[in-house]
């Protein structure tokens, strides 16, 4: 395993994890305009409050997916083949999601507008229960030939870790949703929402217990990098035991902050898990390694001076976009910037 | 179907449906920006309507132009592993550089330029569609240097234990003529496509009952008609001279999807005459075409002499090259029926738009303005508004199934790149599912285009629950909203 290897590994796990962070709030809003908003006007105050970032956010999983490829191509194909269905359902949640923001917009009447934010609630829920259901299936170790090929059944993908999986990315990005809005909404509306959040953190603290048994029992994570993952697993149980704490007590930076340490620290067990595979083979025979699944030294290379050159001036005018249009929305954002008019 | 068709029709359908939308985005933000900037500096009001009024179709385009490039980029990894693993070293660097250098540029600036219009000054403003415009063309720049990879393969070296390309040389693979004779045929048909969709669609606008009453839709519309039959004429001349260029490359580099737009079975004479319409036979490997005199070897050669090789010799030529590597069984003709007319298609439209702009700016000039009274011309106008997707689809017709048998040219077949552990149910299911989701944003994006459209102008209220809708629903609604504002207090 080379150095640059190592890097790129950790490169692809950092833009997961960005993407998780970042696109776990725009979930979380999406989920929250069906469990939380009552009426349309406020179904479109959530959605204006994520309105010019989403698709910059959900960039990071392209540039995931495209670093995935570039770095480690046979971990791409393996990935994206065997999880074929899934990754197709959460292309289906992304479309509809996706055309929801801008077909809303033109809606003429509120009952035409309410189909579009059905659109983007159904979206915004199954893409990260999907894409949380892929990773979790992943580390119990899937059926692969020495070609790399994943072969999955039905129950390699849809088991008992998996569904808690699926649904605790889920549950941290609706509450990380809530932080967001509570951040983003005109002060009684903030409230409102850690209020929920602090009743729902109630429910995690169970979903967390159970996704730890379950990966003691079906993964070797525990095994294979028991400091690591023991300590991981303390980070995400400290985030949400500070979240809930923070959301208590009507602290939404700490909050939000928290839900967002829990969502990283996800990725981050599962990644630092399966190092150095990154395909878990069932029974360990056919694992495919980092060594073996990525691209040449050239390609690394490259790879790694566009990366160094462009990640810092991305980051500059996304940081410029988030300060440029902070501050809280309000029916009078509404009214004064709607999209185009 | 097999797993091998099912995935092929899936690769065709999404990226086609992509690219309905792709050179429609690249090139209105382009006239979009264009406007904005001309209003910056020269303060008339009008354009600053036209940036926004077609601002709006824009979005709608890029939204979808979005949802479906994410598609493009899973299936590659989805449908096509193998091929992702024989390819990835070099492919999935312009990939990535795509998304961290482009698709960021697009999304964060649309989104910027969508909420700030009266937050910065003009020129500022301006600046984030330029960026946007920027992103797009250099996302199809690094995208389109993957594709010219596969249609001519450069810079690279077979790895000797796996049997995959491996970078040799990236300066190579960027550099690669290929792509430096796609990439403007593209870029200015995108061009060509947003220009064409404003100018068709100002000309139903101008059809419409309530501008023929409104003098200051009227004044819109002819200006975006003008404005836009402008940018299509300049858009349609440098294509089909980009178009050229491709030609030259093409006849030499991939002879065999020449001979095939030109349903060449037999060499040609010399001088070579070119068949207008042609009735090809595949099966017996024969066509019947009216010919014009010397017409082929001018476009080829741009000389009145000089013979084109028919597809039965490069037939035998490719057998002679590959089958010791590839074995005798290979089939070398590509599907000859669907190039030949794609290409008619596609340079009859390149043509047909630059008649109809020449025509759109007469029936506009300054000191006998009659084409909304012209309701004929107006119709042709409009209906012109789908001439654009129709031409570039068949370009990509014509590039990708004249590759035919080969995914990346001389080197993997089509057969070899399928991903092994698709199943037909499953890529069954998913066909179905894409295209009935095709069907219905094609159908919304059509009907809210037409809504756009109809609203005229001046159509876009302050009110979000906007475009003179159910005000008193929002009355509504927002009392609701205040009473629960209360309750929370
Ligand atoms: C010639 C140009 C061109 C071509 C051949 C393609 N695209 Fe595309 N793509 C664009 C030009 C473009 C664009 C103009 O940049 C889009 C269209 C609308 C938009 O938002 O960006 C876009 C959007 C877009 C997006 C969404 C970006 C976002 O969220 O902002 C992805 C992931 C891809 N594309 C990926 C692909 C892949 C993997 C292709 C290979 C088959 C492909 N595109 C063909
Ligand atoms: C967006 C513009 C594009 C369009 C409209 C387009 C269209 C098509 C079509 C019609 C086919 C033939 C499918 C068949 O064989 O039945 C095809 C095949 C294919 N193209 Fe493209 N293509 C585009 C861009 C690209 C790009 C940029 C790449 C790669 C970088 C690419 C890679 C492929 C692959 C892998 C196949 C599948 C193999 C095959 O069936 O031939 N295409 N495409
Ligand atoms: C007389 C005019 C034209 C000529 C001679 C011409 C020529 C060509 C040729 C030879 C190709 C195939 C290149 C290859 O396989 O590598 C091509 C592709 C293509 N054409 Fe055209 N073309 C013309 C007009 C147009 C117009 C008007 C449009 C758009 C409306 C268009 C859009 C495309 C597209 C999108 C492709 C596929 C991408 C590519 O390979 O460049 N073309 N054209």
């Amino acid at each position: 395993m080379s150095v640059l290897q190592i890097i790129w590994f950790c490169v692809v796990a950092l833009l997961f994890a960005v993407f998780l962070l970042l696109e776990g709030f725009d979930f979380g809003v999406g989920m929250a305009t069906r469990f939380m908003a009552e009426n349309d006007t406020e179904r479109q105050l959530y959605l204006r409050s994520i309105g010019p970032h989403w698709d910059g956010n959900e960039v990071w999983l392209i540039t995931a997916g495209g670093a995935m490829f570039a770095a480690f191509p046979m971990w791409y194909a393996s990935l994206f083949s065997g999880y074929y269905i899934p990754l197709f359902l959460v292309l289906v949640a992304l479309i509809l999601r996706g055309v929801s923001f801008e077909f809303a917009s033109h809606a003429l009447t509120v009952r035409e507008r309410s189909l579009w934010q059905w659109a983007n609630f159904v979206g915004s829920m199954f893409a990260p229960f999907f894409l949380g259901m892929m990773l979790t299936s992943l580390i119990q170790g899937v059926p692969m030939d020495a070609q790399g090929n994943a072969w999955l059944g039905f129950f390699d993908i849809v088991n008992g870790l998996s569904v808690v999986g699926g649904i605790a990315v889920v549950y941290f990005s609706l509450l990380h949703g809530l932080h967001f809005l509570s951040l983003k909404l005109e002060k009684d509306h903030a409230r409102h929402m850690l209020n929920a959040s602090s009743k729902l953190y109630w429910i995690a603290y169970p979903a967390l217990v159970a996704f730890v048994v379950l990966a003691l029992i079906f993964t070797d994570f525990y095994r294979v990098h028991s400091i690591t993952t023991w300590l991981i697993t303390a980070i995400i149980l400290a985030s949400t035991i500070y979240g809930h704490y923070s959301a208590v007590k009507d602290d939404g930076v700490s909050a939000f902050i928290s839900s967002g340490v829990t969502l990283v620290g996800i990725i981050a067990f599962i990644f630092n898990g399966m190092f150095p595979r990154v395909m878990v083979s069932a029974g360990g025979v056919h694992d495919l390694l980092v060594k073996d699944a990525s691209a040449s030294p050239l390609t690394l290379e490259i790879m790694t001076g566009v990366l160094c050159v462009l990640l810092p001036i991305v980051l500059g005018y996304i940081i410029w976009s988030y300060v440029m249009q902070r501050g809280r929305v309000s029916t009078q954002t509404l009214e004064h910037s709607p999209y185009v008019g | 179907m097999n797993i091998l068709g099912l995935s092929r029709f899936q690769f065709a359908m999404t990226t086609i449906f992509h690219f309905f939308y792709v050179p429609l985005s690249i090139g209105l933000a382009l006239c979009v920006a264009v406007m904005e900037t001309i209003y910056v500096f020269k303060k008339d009001e009008i354009y600053l309507k036209m940036a926004r009024f077609w601002g709006k179709i824009f979005l709608l385009s890029f939204a979808v132009g979005v949802v479906t490039g994410i598609i493009q980029e899973f299936q590659f990894g989805m449908n096509w592993s193998n091929y992702s693993r024989f390819m990835g070293d070099i492919f999935g660097a312009p990939l990535a550089i795509e998304a961290l250098l482009a698709f960021f540029l697009e999304s964060v600036f649309i989104g910027a330029w969508m909420f700030t219009w009266n937050r910065f000054k003009p020129g500022i403003h301006a600046m984030f569609m330029w960026l946007t415009c920027l992103g797009s063309i250099l996302s199809a720049i690094w995208i389109l240097a993957a594709n010219s990879f596969m249609q001519h393969p450069t810079g690279f070296e077979i790895d000797t234990k796996t049997g995959h390309v491996r970078l040799r040389n990236f300066w190579d693979v960027l550099g690669n003529p290929q792509l430096w004779r796609q990439f403007p045929h593209v870029l200015f048909a995108a061009v060509l496509t947003g220009a064409m969709v404003i100018l068709g669609m100002a000309a139903f606008g101008l059809l419409h009952k309530k501008t023929q009453s409104s003098e200051s839709d009227r004044v819109f519309y002819t200006k975006s008609v003008r404005f836009s039959a402008v940018v299509a004429l300049i858009g349609a001349i440098l294509s089909i001279y980009a178009g050229d260029l491709q030609t030259q490359f093409v006849v030499h580099d991939q002879p065999m999807k020449f001979a095939a737009t030109e349903a060449l079975y037999k060499d040609s004479g010399d001088p070579a005459s070119w068949s207008v319409i042609s009735l090809i036979n595949e099966k017996d490997k024969t066509s019947h075409g009216i010919e014009v005199p010397y017409m082929l070897s001018l476009l080829t050669y741009h000389q009145t002499t000089g013979s084109v090789k028919g597809m039965n010799t490069i037939n035998k030529e490719l057998h002679a090259k590959y089958d010791s590597k590839f074995g005798k069984d290979m089939n070398y003709y590509v599907p000859v029926n669907v190039l030949f007319w794609s290409f008619r298609f596609m340079a009859a439209v390149g043509f047909a738009a630059a008649l109809v702009s020449i025509l759109a700016l007469w029936g506009t000039r300054k000191n006998k303005n009659t084409l909304y009274k012209t309701k004929w011309l107006l119709w042709i106008i409009g209906v012109c508004t789908f001439l654009p997707f129709i031409g570039n689809t068949g370009g990509w017709l014509i590039t990708e199934l004249g590759r035919y048998p080969w995914l990346v040219y001389g080197m993997l077949t089509i057969a070899d790149g399928v991903s092994p552990t698709a199943t037909v149910p499953s890529l069954f299911f998913t066909n179905l599912v894409y295209f009935l989701l095709f069907l219905v944003i094609g159908a919304v994006m059509i009907t809210y285009s037409r809504r756009v459209l109809y609203q005229g102008p001046d159509g876009d209220g302050k009110i979000p629950a906007r475009k003179g809708s159910l005000i008193s629903d929002v009355e509504s609604e927002q009392s609701k909203l205040a009473n629960r504002s209360v309750s929370l207090a």
